[in-house]
């Protein structure tokens, strides 16, 4: 079975539900935690959502700094596939593994509510599964979402085809451009804001939209 | 390194104690009688020193001994109906019942309404942080929160201040625990601008087997005291704020001398602490365990000594300190958040250390179970506390913690209690609409009141999602989570209290408070279990305050019996009032139940066109405390609903049946606004209309808007509606066809028709439109 590793830092809250929606997509998530540097073997990295550290300073400024993130962030440059989910996304950005920063929301609320998204990318090995423009609902839940990023780099985002996914029906933090996920260029290192791991079962989320970027993963990594 | 700064000269030893008997003591600032401190000096044979006086203060207070409202809580003991799935009761930090499967759910409300009007952001945040902490004293991971909350008038200049504090603390603090606010209540009324009401009920899930209780038992067990570092805040917190009536208000700013005693959050050491002490109870490794809330070491120190053997040595200057210079009497009666205080045996030590080191949790031995002499036992135990070696606290902890004053305060029925009732809002004292058009302004008039209007505002603020078993949360009924997922076992809870009615009958409305949140867990299709209550009333040296309080009480335990479900703990709040004026007398009660798989529960929303509107239950003209009255005339009198629990029981019993055997696609229980309310609930949260036909008995508006009790609003689909319309015939329980969901309005035959969109923008603009 395909090992997927779920980091937990010091005040994680997602991390459960991300290795859940690992096991319901068909993977086996493995727990990594964040003083470790050995990654375990695992062929692929989420970093869930919550409040790394605190966020004291700045969310995910801290993170970062951990053991953990420096085996990620090199893992990343040999093209494991790494997804990094709110809490995660904002992580990526402080190690620089995406551009850009995720900035206090622009009505100064957390919002949680069921949100409806873009897939704009399928080249990612987190959304291969899905098809290009498909809609689909899943949580969002932040304080701190609103991407931003310089002009060139937005540029660079639209230009490239890296942003991974939009708001549609509504902008829940004022992010630029209705972003929610992004992608590195080469497609392995994707962060998102809303929630997919809230999205795996009918009973207990606004529906299943969320298991493709588990399912997607699994399917890239399975030796053919 | 910071040096400790001590100064021997300014501490009050036992031994100093005893050689200056007639030294003056400030117990009257500290909150304590004069007979109160007399019985001190009884219980020692001596003054008490500094330290003591401070000890008995905060834990004869109001909050912490329950002093006053003691004698009339006993009912829920005397009056417990038999419950198997009791398997804690009242006394520990929270009641646990059984599940069924080896599984058993913990849960408590508690009351933070003090703080949050001094302080709402910190008020709140730490409301959620305490009763988190209670819950993961048990044994189990806290794994949901509800939160009733009252409030001044939408439109008051205070209530601007005050609820988007409050509502930021909550999801400030609970969203960074990773614990799902999954329901709660939003009231407003004026007797609460100086007042407001902070309570919080939260859940927690543990094997049958895990359970924790808070007792140091065992000579030589160390005593260890983890999670954050002590300081000086919240010193004197369940005196100075939860003991004692706050002036005048309406100032806008709260009660700024009173800051200090508020505590200070940090949800990221909390959640630590529950990861961490979730691994400690998983390796076995504490025999017995306390949070750290109101009244601190004094507290944790005093009931884990009580509870157990009955001896414990502390050396209190190992406490570790974020102000070096504090006083071995701050040190007590902090009200640090974030910490626990464990029993654990001397080999486990070191293993425990361990994990907290793991979890970046600071930890400390802080002192050890003593054995005590069987005088000692006698006498209530034997708490020694010393301070850089020398002796400040020596007293027997069954006197500090169990053994308080009790009072049987006088009580009176409220000089006005007679002319309120006899003020009956009939059709000659209150208009009443009539017609097809005026009865729909006033439908979208409740739609879009205060306590009618959506409150998304509010709930949009809190994660519902994380933990990933929240199966349904605000704006359902109940707010139910999975607690295993291979079998979908589950529990619904909801919190309900109304102010108005209580007002008009403490007795009576402390059972509608009841019989509404039983019967809001029983439309979700989970069976009721149990019951917690938040006792939110004003002085109990106000007469009129306590017979309303004795009479609520008395109301909600012969409520119970009846209904079969047992108190499992619960908390009193009294002095919720502003100069002399009381709050409306508000008891909340919490209802628990369990649902044997999640998969089959009964949302609130319609879900399909074609599906049959049934009504359950008998519609009477009751608009006494309703929210017509309310609203439309600010008029408060008469009598609330009658409360008939033969009738609630059976309601629960056809709407559990009904989820077991898949026969409801929708259930939503009558209650504020009546059935018009209930209507456009269901409508607007499943995005699609009903069109019906009202009673031919009744008058349209008594149908519509009337708040008769043992009602709920159910929708089947058609195949099912001749096996379920028997099951109520057969059990004589009234049903009534109002009609079919349908269309995209709210379509009352003869009489009106509003379109969902109109209905929505009433309803949800509300908020928005206050708070932005």
């Amino acid at each position: 079975m395909t090992r997927i590793g779920v980091v937990t830092f010091p005040g994680s809250l997602d991390d459960r539900d991300a290795a859940r929606a690992v096991r319901l997509a068909g993977g086996e998530p493995v727990r990594l935690w964040h003083r470790d540097t050995d990654l375990a073997g695992v062929e692929a990295i989420i970093l869930p959502g919550g409040f790394s550290y605190g966020d004291y300073l700045r969310t995910g400024a801290i993170a970062r700094f951990s053991p953990v993130m420096g085996s990620v962030i090199s893992a990343a440059g040999r093209g494991v596939p790494v997804l990094g989910i709110c809490n995660g996304f904002q992580i990526l950005c402080e190690s620089h593994l995406l551009p850009g920063a995720l900035t206090r929301n622009n009505h100064l609320h957390f919002i949680c509510r069921d949100q409806r998204l873009r897939i704009e990318s399928s080249r990612t090995v987190w959304t291969a599964g899905y098809q290009p423009g498909a809609e689909i609902v899943i949580p969002v839940k932040n304080g701190e979402g609103r991407y931003v990023a310089d002009r060139d780099t937005l540029a660079r985002l639209d230009g490239d085809g890296l942003v991974v996914a939009r708001y549609l029906h509504g902008n829940p933090n004022g992010s630029v451009a209705d972003i929610a996920g992004i992608t590195n260029p080469a497609g392995n290192v994707v962060g998102l804001m809303p929630h997919p791991e809230h999205a795996v079962e009918a009973l207990t989320g606004p529906g299943t939209d969320g298991l493709g970027f588990f399912t997607s993963v699994l399917r890239r990594l399975v030796p053919a | 390194m910071t040096a400790r700064i001590h100064n021997p000269v300014a501490i009050d030893t036992v031994e100093h104690a005893a050689a200056t008997p007639a030294m003056p003591q400030p117990y009257a600032e500290l909150g304590l009688a004069a007979d109160e401190y007399e019985r001190i000096r009884t219980i020692l044979g001596r003054r008490p020193t500094g330290c003591e006086l401070a000890m008995y203060a905060v834990m004869w207070s109001e909050h912490c001994s329950y002093k006053s409202s003691k004698i009339h809580l006993r009912q829920f003991a005397e009056k417990a109906p038999h419950s198997d799935a009791l398997l804690v009761g009242m006394g520990e930090n929270a009641g646990v019942v059984d599940l069924g499967q080896g599984w058993a759910v913990t849960f408590k409300i508690e009351s933070h309404n003090h703080p949050s009007f001094v302080e709402p952001y910190q008020g709140a945040a730490t409301g959620v942080g305490g009763i988190v902490r209670d819950i993961l004293s048990m044994g189990a991971r806290p794994a949901a929160v509800l939160d009733p909350l009252r409030f001044g008038p939408l439109n008051a200049a205070d209530t601007g201040r005050v609820l988007p504090g409050v509502v930021a603390g909550i999801g400030g603090y609970g969203n960074c625990l990773g614990v799902p606010t999954i329901g709660g209540e939003l009231v407003f009324d004026r007797s609460y601008a100086g007042n407001p009401l902070v309570n919080a009920l939260c859940v927690g899930v543990l094997r049958r087997n895990a359970i924790k209780l808070a007792k140091a038992s065992g000579p030589g067990n160390q005593v260890i005291l983890y999670g954050a570092k002590t300081g000086r805040d919240g010193i004197g917190g369940v005196s100075v704020l939860a003991s004692a009536t706050f002036g005048a208000a309406g100032d806008g700013g709260g009660d700024a001398a009173k800051k200090p005693s508020v505590q200070v959050g940090d949800p990221f050491t909390e959640k630590t602490l529950i990861e961490c002490s979730l691994e400690l109870f998983e390796r076995d490794l504490v025999a017995g365990i306390q949070d750290l809330g109101g009244a601190g070491l004094a507290c944790a120190t005093s009931e884990l000594a009580s509870a157990g053997t009955g001896g414990m040595r502390v050396w209190l200057d190992r406490v570790r300190l974020r102000e070096p210079s504090m006083a071995p009497h701050e040190v007590l009666t902090s009200e640090s958040q974030e910490r626990m205080c464990a029993i654990v045996a001397p080999a486990d030590v070191p293993d425990f250390l361990a994990v907290c080191e793991k979890w970046d949790v600071d930890a400390v031995v802080i002192g050890e179970v003593s054995a005590v002499t069987p005088a000692e036992a006698d006498a209530g135990g034997r708490l020694v506390i010393s301070w850089h070696g020398e002796v400040v606290v020596d007293v027997p902890p069954r006197t500090v913690a169990h053994d308080g004053p009790v009072y049987a305060r006088p009580l009176a029925r409220p000089a006005d209690q007679d002319a309120l009732v006899a003020d009956a809002p009939s059709p000659a004292r209150l208009a009443r609409p009539a017609g097809g058009a005026e009865l729909r302004g006033t439908l979208l008039r409740l739609a879009g009141s205060a306590n009618l209007c959506a409150k998304s505002w509010v709930t949009a603020q809190y994660d519902r999602y994380v933990q990933g078993n929240t199966v349904l949360a605000q704006p359902a009924d109940a707010g139910m989570i999975r607690v295993d997922e291979s079998t979908g076992l589950g529990v619904a809870v909801s919190t309900d209290g109304n102010g108005r009615y209580t007002r008009l009958d403490p007795y009576t409305g402390a059972q509608l408070a009841l019989v509404e949140a039983y019967r809001n867990v029983a439309a979700t299709g989970a069976r009721p279990l149990a019951v917690t209550n938040c006792l939110n009333f004003g002085s109990p040296e106000d007469p009129a305050v306590m017979w309303q309080f004795a009479e609520a009480v008395g109301g909600l335990a012969d409520g119970c019996l009846a209904l079969g479900i047992p108190v499992t703990g619960g908390n009193v709040s009294f002095y919720n009032q502003t100069a002399n004026t009381a709050i409306l007398p508000t008891p909340i009660v919490g209802v628990v139940g369990v649902i044997d798989d999640v998969a089959r529960r009964t949302p609130t929303g319609f879900r399909r066109a074609g599906d049959v509107v049934l009504l359950l239950g008998a519609t009477s003209d009751e608009f006494g405390g309703s929210e017509w009255a309310h609203v439309v005339h600010g008029h408060l009198g008469g009598r609330p609903p009658a409360v008939d629990l033969a009738a609630e029981r059976l309601l629960a019993e056809l709407l559990v049946a009904g989820s077991r055997e898949r026969l409801l696609s929708a259930a939503h229980d009558l209650s504020d606004g009546g059935l018009a309310q209930a209507l456009v609930e269901s409508c607007l949260v499943g995005a699609i209309g009903v069109r019906l036909a009202l009673p031919g008995d009744l008058d349209p508006f008594v149908a519509l808007f009337a708040e008769s009790a043992a009602r709920a609003l159910v929708a089947v689909p058609s195949s099912s509606e001749p096996r379920f319309t028997e099951m109520c015939r057969a059990r004589g329980f009234p049903i009534t066809r109002l009609g079919v969901v349908a269309g995209d309005a709210i379509d009352v035959q003869g009489q009106f028709s509003i379109p969902l969109a109109e209905l929505r923008s009433v309803h949800e603009a509300t908020l928005p439109a206050r708070f932005g």
